[in-house]
């Protein structure tokens, strides 16, 4: 297997807060690795400092080193920019930009960038919308609000608008906590199918859906990582008693 | 118990009643000043009144065609260097002015909205009026700008940050730059209630006469060029209400009719033209 993310002794901080304490985990590629913990252990902390968005709240710094495909991209010459449309991201709450259309949605990251070709922008809009799983519902209403959508469409909308930016990650941070079971359920088909092209890093609160969907799990607690391995392992004998207490149930 | 009851209902209807009576006297003002001047400038306002330059004392007559055309190029001016100036002073409030700077700037910015504008006129008149040695209708567009300037940058930075926060990381982690975030998702989102913000500073404007005073001055002629004196409506509604004469009286209370017009329907239109391109995504 191939290592395509490593975390070397990551610190994260907001202001004097310590957040994340000497993370160090290695991701591979074409997986799902799922992050789990209980709320406030940095999971979400964790994933954005793979994607440089940590940086982006006023007061939050951190130490360390991520290396992507080999290359650490806290290095001075990367561009923080450059490492986005390498590393996607799905957030918590759907938040497809409220005054674009459907379509300039999932345009807006190339549209941004410079990409004004109308043929090559539909042809990446209809595609992204598609492994979306979203195609067939808005395809004869690409040009209505992105907010005009349920909450579990938007949801694939804002995962359309990541596809279509061609990232090699995609981070999703609990992307299903607002939605209902049945666009839970869909998010999690889509997941499955993603991995097959895209490493996928998600955080969720649900072990249940920890053990459907990933490959490895990562069990974070008060900032420490205290276990990583393959999920069935975690699930069925987690080697620390940390990790079981909160598997089974005990807290957290 | 009962006697409770009775007793919060009663005084329940009686503050409904004193909120209600606040209400409605807060409105009478704005009431009795658009009945008022509706219904004594009516009469004077016809097609003449648009097209026709003033006409001397003693001849009937004439128009304020002149004012309105000129104050249309004073408003227009102000706006030109402005807004672009006070969008780009509120994005800089809402996005990095989270500093010492930030607060300095704000600070100043709520000064220079206390300033009276006859101040203002001052200053405008020091600055352009002076070296140029004439009246001109630029240091007027200066003067009612600096006063736009505040409404324009406070009101767009309020409205940014309305703007949720995750709407910038979904842009910032599409790979999208700082410049392009700004303008055309945060500021994008934020339109409506920035172009309020600027219609608000037109509307005050529109009718501010102390700074044009010295600046614009006033013409009796169609307008001459920006670097000449020009006529607004306002300044003409004050020298014809201080006239002695009664036929320019009712011109002047014509000439408050149209520039009230004028704000309501700038206002009005723009509005509409928000709520069309707005429509769908509601």
């Amino acid at each position: 297997m191939n290592e395509q993310v490593n975390v070397i002794d990551l610190n994260a901080y907001f202001g004097h807060i310590h957040v994340l304490k000497g993370i160090n985990i290695a991701i591979e590629q074409k997986q799902v690795t799922a992050i789990i913990g209980p709320s406030g252990c940095g999971k979400s902390t964790f994933i954005r400092c793979i994607n440089r968005l940590h940086e982006v709240v006023p007061s939050a710094r951190l130490s360390g080193e991520v290396f992507l495909d080999g290359k650490n991209i806290y290095a001075p010459d990367v561009d923080p920019i450059e490492i986005r449309h390498r590393v996607g991201m799905v957030f918590q709450r759907p938040n497809p930009f409220p005054v674009l259309s459907i379509y300039d949605n999932v345009a807006a990251g190339l549209k941004l960038n410079g990409v004004r070709k109308r043929g090559q922008l539909d042809g990446i809009v209809e595609e992204s919308l598609k492994m979306a799983a979203l195609w067939d519902e808005v395809k004869d209403k690409l040009g209505a609000s992105g907010v005009s959508l349920s909450g579990g469409q938007q949801q694939r909308l804002c995962i359309a608008r990541a596809l279509a930016v061609k990232p090699e990650i995609i981070l999703f941070d609990e992307p299903c906590s607002a939605l209902d079971p049945i666009s839970t359920g869909k998010i999690e088909e889509l997941i499955f199918r993603l991995k097959q092209d895209y490493t996928i890093i998600i955080v969720t609160h649900n072990m249940q859906q920890a053990a459907r969907v990933s490959d490895r799990a990562a069990f974070f607690l008060l900032g420490e990582l205290i276990e990583f391995d393959r999920t069935e392992m975690m699930f069925e004998a987690p080697a620390d008693k940390r990790t079981e207490d909160y598997i089974t149930g005990r807290f957290g | 118990m009962k006697a409770v009851y009775r007793r919060r209902k009663v005084v329940n209807a009686l503050m409904c009643a004193v909120v209600f009576l606040c209400a409605f006297l807060t409105l009478a003002p704005l009431i009795s000043i658009f009945g008022y001047v509706v219904s004594k400038g009516i009469a004077s306002v016809n097609f003449d009144f648009f097209t026709h330059l003033p006409k001397p004392v003693g001849e009937p007559g004439g128009g304020m065609g002149n004012a309105i055309v000129g104050s249309l190029i004073l408003v227009g001016l102000s706006c030109l260097w402005a807004i672009p100036l006070g969008i780009a002073g509120g994005v800089y409030l809402s996005e990095f002015g989270n500093s010492k700077l930030g607060a300095a700037v704000r600070f100043t910015t709520d000064v220079l909205n206390g300033v009276p504008s006859i101040v203002i006129g001052i200053f405008a008149y020091t600055l352009f009026v002076v070296p140029m040695k004439s009246f001109s209708a630029v240091s007027g567009g200066f003067a009612l700008g600096i006063i736009m300037i505040p409404t324009v940058m406070r009101t767009t930075e309020e409205m940014l940050r309305l703007v949720p926060a995750t709407l910038r990381e979904a842009a910032f982690a599409l790979g999208i730059n700082q410049f392009r975030t700004t303008m055309n998702i945060v500021l994008k989102t934020a339109l409506p209630g920035v172009l309020t913000g600027i219609l608000l500073a037109i509307a005050r404007i529109a009718g501010e006469t102390a700074p044009l005073l010295f600046t614009a001055f006033g013409n009796r002629f169609w307008h001459q060029g920006l670097d000449q004196p020009m006529a607004a409506l306002p300044l003409q509604i004050f020298v014809y209400a201080i006239s002695p004469f009664d036929d320019w009286h009712r011109q002047a209370w014509a000439g408050a009719l149209v520039l009230i017009a004028m704000v309501f329907l700038i206002s009005i239109v723009s509005r509409i033209v928000i709520y069309l391109r707005y429509r769908s995504f509601k």
